[in-house]
């Protein structure tokens, strides 16, 4: 039998005025989140469509790629001339262009992290009170030197030549590696990598549970995606950051228990194909003559920054 | 007589040691038979189909596989747990949890890998798999990106590569489309004419003459209730509505409110015009 009252259409909140007159809807940071962790998730998806182009990188072996990555970072992290690193950079350009990368987006992609990782760390090294030397732009003048055991803190406080080219050397460092990493993971699809690291003898059984947490926090990741729009659907008004609170709470555990509700019937799927335990995986990897062609140029390279970073 | 695939002797299945799933079900299922169960929601059809697959034991009587009893040593033993999953394959009821690889042609190679099969064979297992079921442009795709009627397809086929004699399909027809569910119907008739055993759990009674040969249902006491074969079991309005398949249902025609029998398999068979005999 229907209610009375769902048979009436009387609702109890009126139109709003033409105007919006009401306090302005803000994204809460919950949203935001959520927004952020689906972004992540589309872009994961977006970004395969890098990995399956018809470029240069896309079709040599993953193997032979990851191992020609450590070869150049390698390089990387050793030399200590600036123009050599600015030569490898400007090679990781020429790489992502080969392997139809857009270059804004690559450049972007990389610069987006070089503040986080390089500039926190190099900003203090460029003044004298952690590397000294000749100070190019003096800052401060203090009466006098102060000394406590190893610590020394000198007359003139500045940005010292030496500090600005460390700082230089490092920024240099980090773009050029962070470049290389984020070129092979562009132009590689996720599964093919995680493979590809058999070569390091990372053990099957972690490559297979590597494969299966990226496939399932995307699973996840719609979950609470779509808990959090069943909510928003039905709220009419802000309910308080206490009761929000709450609510996230219950929420995780929910998710949390669902996540270990799903692991075992996973388990069970992947017992009923006959896993026992021990992970087994194929690849259909092949080494064809581009990827000798591929290594043969990199030990050449590899060779010659080190020559030129001697002699520079 | 040929060995049956399964035996099932009282088995009772209570989660937690006290909510009852599966009752003292008994039954035979011989090579090469088509089965279906049915039952409403909670009847503990899924839960029979996971005691079949040797993924629960039951809590009290006997399963015999291939004239063995599945019991947790036995299961535990390589050599047997190879035996069985080589000749059960289990298509669970949601995809996402089926498939678990990174990738579609993974998923496929998946089983045939568990098995030890030569390189070679894996290899043509897999491509004629993805050719049998259409889905070979899907290969390099993840399985989250896919919609759910291609979700089952790649489901089914990363079981198939392994080629089991017998397939449990737990609601399988389950958020398909009228097209795709007509593909699996076709796909489960040429299965069964390669000689596979298929037993699907379903509450869809429209497919239950095209799927099966045998007919279990199954109450809300988690009991099988009656066996038959499908036009039978079909055609028993009273034992539908009591299992809840079926429901009484009221609607209008013009002035007059009919109460009758209205499952997803009956028609209108009721004459339209004059009072109804079960009219108040």
């Amino acid at each position: 039998m229907t209610p009375k009252w769902m048979i009436s259409n009387d609702q109890a909140v009126a139109l709003p005025s033409a105007t919006p007159g009401g306090k302005r809807g803000r994204r809460s940071f919950l949203e935001k989140t959520l927004w952020q962790l689906a972004s992540v998730m589309q872009e994961s998806v977006f970004s395969e469509a890098y990995a399956s182009a018809p470029g240069l990188l896309q079709t040599l072996d993953p193997r032979v790629k990851f191992a020609t990555l450590i070869l150049f970072l390698t390089v990387t992290s050793l030399v200590r001339s600036i123009p050599v690193l600015v030569s490898i950079y400007l090679f990781t350009l020429l790489l992502a262009q080969l392997s139809r990368i857009g270059l804004p987006f690559f450049i972007k992609r990389v610069w987006l992290f070089i503040p986080l990782f390089a500039g926190i760390i190099a900003l203090p090294a460029i003044f004298n009170v952690i590397t000294p030397g000749e100070v190019w732009v003096p800052l401060i003048h203090l009466p006098r030197a102060y000394s406590w055991g190893p610590y020394h803190i000198p007359e003139a406080i500045g940005i010292s030549r030496p500090g600005v080219m460390g700082a230089l050397v490092f920024v240099c460092r980090v773009a050029a590696s962070v470049s290389l990493v984020v070129l092979v993971t562009l132009t590689t699809r996720w599964d093919r990598l995680m493979k590809a690291l058999r070569v390091v003898r990372i053990p099957q059984v972690f490559v297979l549970t590597l494969g299966m947490t990226y496939r399932y926090i995307l699973l996840l990741v719609k979950l609470v995606q779509e808990m959090y729009w069943a909510k928003k659907s039905r709220t009419l008004r802000f309910s308080g950051v206490k009761a929000e609170q709450g609510w996230i709470a219950s929420r995780m555990g929910a998710l949390f228990r669902r996540s270990l509700q799903m692991s075992q019937e996973v388990h069970g799927a992947m017992r009923s194909r006959g896993f026992d335990g021990e992970a087994k995986i194929l690849d259909t990897f092949q080494i064809r003559l581009r990827d000798y062609a591929w290594i043969f140029t990199s030990v050449l390279l590899f060779g010659l920054l080190f020559w030129l970073d001697r002699y520079l | 007589m040929p060995t049956p695939v399964f035996e099932l002797k009282d088995v009772s299945y209570y989660y937690l040691d006290k909510i009852a799933a599966v009752r003292d079900v008994n039954l035979e299922v011989a090579p090469g038979e088509r089965i279906a169960i049915l039952g409403a929601n909670g009847s503990g059809k899924s839960t029979l189909m996971h005691i079949l697959d040797g993924l629960l034991l039951p809590t009290s009587g006997k399963v015999l596989a291939f004239g063995h009893e599945l019991t947790e040593q036995r299961l535990e033993d390589s050599e047997f747990n190879r035996f069985f999953r080589e000749r059960v394959g289990f298509l669970f009821q949601n995809p996402d949890v089926q498939l678990f690889c990174p990738i579609v042609w993974e998923e496929v190679a998946f089983g045939p890998l568990q098995l030890d099969l030569p390189r070679e064979e894996i290899l043509r297992r897999v491509e004629d798999v993805l050719d049998m079921l259409g889905i070979r442009e899907l290969r390099d795709r993840a399985p989250y990106a896919l919609s759910g009627g291609e979700k089952k397809k790649v489901a089914l086929g990363s079981i198939l590569p392994i080629n089991p004699q017998v397939l449990i399909l737990d609601e399988p027809t389950n958020g398909l489309d009228p097209r795709t569910q007509q593909w699996l119907i076709e796909l489960l008739e040429e299965l069964h004419l390669a000689g596979k055993t298929l037993i699907t759990a379903t509450h869809d009674l429209s497919i239950v003459e095209e799927i099966a040969d045998r007919v279990l249902v199954m109450n809300e006491r988690h009991n099988v209730v009656a066996e038959g074969v499908p036009s039978d079991v079909l055609n028993n309005f009273d034992l539908l509505l009591e299992v809840n398949l079926i429901h009484e249902h009221a609607h209008r025609h013009g002035d007059i409110v009919h109460h009758h029998g209205h499952g997803h398999f009956f028609t209108h068979d009721h004459p339209h015009e004059g009072k109804q005999n079960d009219e108040p």
